[in-house]
């Protein structure tokens, strides 16, 4: 299974093993992983499942559709390389990708 | 404070849990009132999902968020409820055996026999910006809603957003702002487009700034802001000065006021007996998604098997005078009367 490590704010490091076609979203609440609330439960309306995608990941997990540019409006600290990580799938080219959770989604 | 509005039940959630326990409360003769935080009915299914669809609502194999809605409105008709909407409950007092005194943020009074707390994650209340310092110019010179506009009257405005609030207050406060400044993290705006060519219009004819970035920098003192700083995507730091702000970046689930009601809360979730569904305040019911008990299930069925637990021991405070008789609405006249369908 792919592996996925979740930075937190405050250093905390997380890999954890993520199932395939699952989204990463669902693997950091499978995990724990605090900093994700996801409150919509993965509808792409609420905006508080945020990540920043590493740099050296980004061009491999790709951009934002229009719809999650659109909802990205509603998060914080948005950068260039933010993701909302329920609308990222996880495949076997994902394997290693690490994502940074900001310090507040809103909530 | 007006005049209190008195009726039967009070029930605090409008949706899909709130909106059936009508319906359920209907059939055994009890009058609802219900007060919703937002402007539309639905609650989450409304807000967060309206066009996604639900697989596990009984004998429904798949249905939106919005048709769900729509379908519980047109099963509880038959007991014409009266909705609060945009309302917020703040307080709530035991003022009799059981009566309770309800009060809205908009000045509203009930005095109500059972109040049923249906209010799934909490109220959805506007998500706060994380700026440094932020604290003390809310609610003075940071606002999240307009209840005034005549507030901002001459003043230096700023609003941040980019989405219908934004724009429509954007387009509203402009003429009567002294000078307005619309901050945005990108230049493209996923409100109504009519809305954002009458921006950009106003922008280009010089009467409003548009600045995109994200605001990095509050100034002020005694909670009045004096300036903003934003920053671009390139970094660049440009100084806005500014009498007020105005933040839109949509909703988020709180447990707001409940928590403030004297009841004993688990995990921000509020425990019940699981034959009634009352709290431990005789008359004060909690059902759907906000309650706790040994095997609870976030579901929206698991709410509507709770409403219907809930609306017989309600009967006893409401109609405490009057035996209660188990009657299907399959086969009982008196139902289907009450259905307006006998």
């Amino acid at each position: 299974m792919p592996k996925i490590t979740f930075i937190e704010h405050d250093g905390a490091v997380h890999t954890v093993e993520a199932e395939i076609g699952s989204t990463v979203m669902e693997t950091a609440l499978r995990n724990d992983i605090a900093s994700i609330v996801a409150e919509c439960g993965g509808s792409c309306t609420c905006a508080t499942c945020l990540v920043h995608v590493d740099e050296a990941w980004f061009a491999v997990v790709g951009p934002p559709s229009a719809e999650e540019e659109e909802m990205l409006d509603s998060a914080f600290e948005v950068k260039p390389t933010s993701r909302l990580c329920c609308q990222i799938k996880v495949s076997d080219a994902l394997d290693g990708l690490v994502v940074r959770t900001p310090a507040y989604q809103g909530r | 404070m007006s005049e209190p509005i008195k009726t039967d039940v009070l029930i605090i959630g409008a949706g899909p849990v709130g909106l059936f326990a009508v319906f359920e409360l209907g059939l055994l003769d009890i009058k609802a009132h219900l007060v919703d935080i937002l402007d539309k009915v639905g609650g989450q299914c409304a807000e967060l999902y309206p066009e996604k669809p639900i697989y596990d609502i009984p004998a429904v194999p798949i249905i939106t968020g919005h048709g769900l809605t729509e379908a519980l409105m047109e099963q509880i008709k038959p007991f014409n409820p009266t909705f609060h909407l945009g309302e917020m409950v703040t307080m709530m007092e035991n003022i009799g055996d059981p009566v309770f005194r309800v009060t809205t943020d908009r000045g509203k009074v009930f005095e109500v026999k059972a109040v049923v707390i249906a209010a799934g994650g909490g109220s959805f209340q506007p998500k706060r910006p994380p700026i440094v310092g932020i604290e003390p110019y809310e609610g003075k010179s940071v606002h999240y809603a307009v209840r005034k506009m005549d507030m901002f009257r001459d003043k230096r405005l700023l609003i941040v957003g980019g989405g219908d609030s934004a724009l429509d207050w954007t387009l509203n406060m402009q003429p009567i702002a002294k000078r307005l400044t619309l901050v945005h993290r990108r230049d493209e705006f996923r409100g109504a487009p009519a809305n954002v060519s009458k921006m950009r219009a106003l922008v280009a004819e010089g009467a409003m700034d548009l600045k995109i970035g994200q605001v990095s920098l509050l100034e002020g003192g005694d909670g009045e802001l004096s300036a903003a700083s934003i920053k671009a995507n390139d970094g660049a730091v440009t100084r806005v000065e500014i009498d007020a702000m105005l933040p839109f970046f949509g909703l988020t689930m709180k447990l707001g006021p409940v928590a403030d009601w004297g009841l004993d809360l688990e995990d921000e979730l509020i425990p019940v007996n699981t034959a009634t569904f009352e709290t431990s305040k005789p008359g004060l019911f909690a059902i759907g998604d906000i309650n706790t008990y040994p095997g609870k299930l976030k579901l929206i069925l698991s709410g509507f098997h709770e409403g219907a637990l809930m609306a017989q021991r309600a009967h006893h405070y409401v109609h405490p005078e009057k035996r209660l008789v188990f009657q299907y609405t399959t086969s009982s006249t008196s139902l289907q009367k009450k259905l307006g369908v006998a």
